[in-house]
């Protein structure tokens, strides 16, 4: 075997991926302004992706502010009372809060709209879509990506909020912290530019999710077969596309 | 031909996947008003030709026009826009879970022709009636449905916007024959009632004889032959003959058949 044949056509193989992606994500995303829009998709999929996701965003971000405070306070030296909430602070709403609300998320919502998607185009749904004259892409794809592109920013909001609050009930209940020393050296570190960049950052992931659970499902062939490996290949995908970009969008907002 | 003016006409219609050459140059007049049954084995290329028709797979070659008008380039809008005028029943009546029967049925009338939902409604429990359909069954899901309701919520979508051209695919597949006979005469039944244009594909020959004005055979990529349905049966032509009387021996052999012989 031709080791450098493989490399170069999986090499050619990923590229022609990634243009097919970019392709699906720009005629997705123009559809949202060349209208027919259908508000009626676009609530339901912000129901389904934004306030049904909120349960397990705010579970997941509960805890990881109460166990973050707990390896912190573990690792200080001196003078945890004051450092404990800043880091635990920058943490959870720089990276930890959009990183685990947007996995989260990508398990959830990029699975079941590449479930979806990829059963309508198994059925002939999809294909039915278009002897209705109703362009799939503005019904179905265009709908999920801007609902997700904006639901994701709020469920960090809301995730930030909660993760820290883990970290006050830790702090305050289990290791006996004054609570206004906590609030306070909270919000004396933490600037408006760490809340806006988290948030930037789950706009984008959000963009990503729903174009790879779109596009899995859309591409998708062959019966339940092919709808669970698009499913499957959906999550991997947005689970890696949100990491990537997440370390690309921090060496840029971060001044080094 | 009539002096009927034609509706549908199809010119050297190609399509290719891969090396697989499925239509080799279909040619086929349908003029308004007509019923027109495709019939041919499975694999010969007949829900190509219906996907290429109704713009669901760009043909590589050839000409389709419906009224004079050249569908086959015809991209995105222009051919929605061309959508509008035709409906389709597919084999497995692909209604949408995610709505229930009577947003199904008015699907058209409200997301493509913003036609208001009390509106659109009012028209599907109509078109629900005319396919032997309770106005209850418009608020149930499609999963509700046994296989036979749910072709004929198929057929009241399909007819819901008073389209000009009608495809059926395998309309009868899957069906019990009482049922299958009920699919065929409300086929009939609301076509006449719509004088509309149909193209229709199957391997049922029965349901072929029942709902067809002129019956044509497609054999690997051509039309071999057309005729009138009471004319079938005494084709002349040995493909035919075999297909119609479902022999296995014959000029027509089946490649799992080859594949088995080759194999022996």
């Amino acid at each position: 075997m031709n080791v450098a044949a493989a490399t170069g056509r999986l090499t050619l193989d990923a590229i022609g991926e990634i243009g097919r992606i970019a392709n699906f994500a720009a005629r997705g995303g123009t559809a949202w302004f060349l209208g027919p829009f259908y508000w009626r998709a676009f609530g339901g999929a912000l129901a389904r992706i934004g306030y049904a996701s909120l349960p397990v965003v705010g579970l997941t971000a509960i805890f990881t502010g109460a166990a973050l405070a707990l390896n912190i306070y573990e690792g200080a030296l001196f003078n945890v009372e004051a450092f404990l909430p800043q880091i635990l602070g920058v943490s959870i709403v720089r990276e930890l809060g959009p990183v685990l609300a947007a996995l989260m998320v990508a398990g959830r919502c990029s699975s079941a709209m590449a479930a979806e998607i990829g059963t309508m185009r198994v059925t002939e749904q999809i294909d039915a879509l278009s002897t209705l004259s109703v362009d799939p892409f503005k019904y179905l794809i265009a709908p999920r990506i801007l609902a997700t592109t904006l639901a994701l920013p709020l469920l960090v909001l809301i995730a930030d909020i909660i993760g820290v609050y883990g970290g006050y009930l830790v702090s305050v209940y289990a290791l006996g912290f004054e609570p206004t020393h906590y609030v306070t050296n909270l919000v004396d570190f933490l600037s408006v530019d760490d809340v806006t960049s988290g948030l930037l950052k789950a706009a984008v992931f959000g963009f990503l999710i729903s174009v790879m659970g779109c596009y899995y499902g859309y591409k998708s062939r062959g019966g339940a077969g092919g709808v669970g490996s698009a499913t499957r290949t959906a999550v991997v995908a947005a689970a890696v596309s949100v990491l990537a970009s997440n370390y690309l969008m921090t060496s840029l907002l971060v001044e080094v | 031909m009539t002096s009927t003016p034609v509706k549908v006409s199809i010119r050297k219609l190609e399509k290719a996947f891969g090396d697989n050459q499925v239509l080799r140059g279909v040619n086929l007049d349908v003029a308004k008003g007509q019923s027109l049954v495709v019939i041919g084995g499975s694999g010969t290329g007949k829900s190509v030709l219906i996907k290429c028709l109704l713009g669901l797979l760009k043909a590589d070659e050839g000409v389709i026009e419906i009224d004079g008008v050249n569908i086959a380039r015809q991209t995105g809008g222009d051919r929605r826009l061309m959508a509008r005028q035709s409906g389709m029943l597919f084999q497995s009546s692909a209604l949408f879970d995610s709505l229930n029967v009577w947003e199904n049925v008015a699907f058209r009338l409200i997301y493509a022709e913003k036609k208001s939902r009390k509106h659109a409604r009012e028209k599907a429990i109509d078109c629900l009636a005319q396919v032997g359909l309770a106005p209850e069954v418009g608020d149930l899901a499609p999963a509700e449905l046994s296989g036979g309701m749910q072709k004929r919520v198929g057929l009241a979508r399909a007819i819901a916007s008073d389209p000009e051209i009608l495809f059926f695919d395998e309309p009868t597949t899957g069906l019990d024959p009482i049922m299958a006979d009920i699919i065929n005469n409300l086929i009939v039944e609301r076509v006449k009632a719509l004088g509309a244009t149909t193209i229709s594909i199957t391997h049922d020959m029965a349901s072929a004889r029942k709902i067809a004005d002129e019956i044509a055979m497609l054999y690997q990529g051509h039309i071999i032959w057309r005729g009138k349905p009471d004319e079938v049966e005494n084709s002349g032509n040995p493909m035919v003959d075999q297909f119609v009387h479902g022999r296995a021996e014959g000029p027509i052999q089946m490649q799992v058949r080859r594949d088995f012989v080759s194999k022996k």
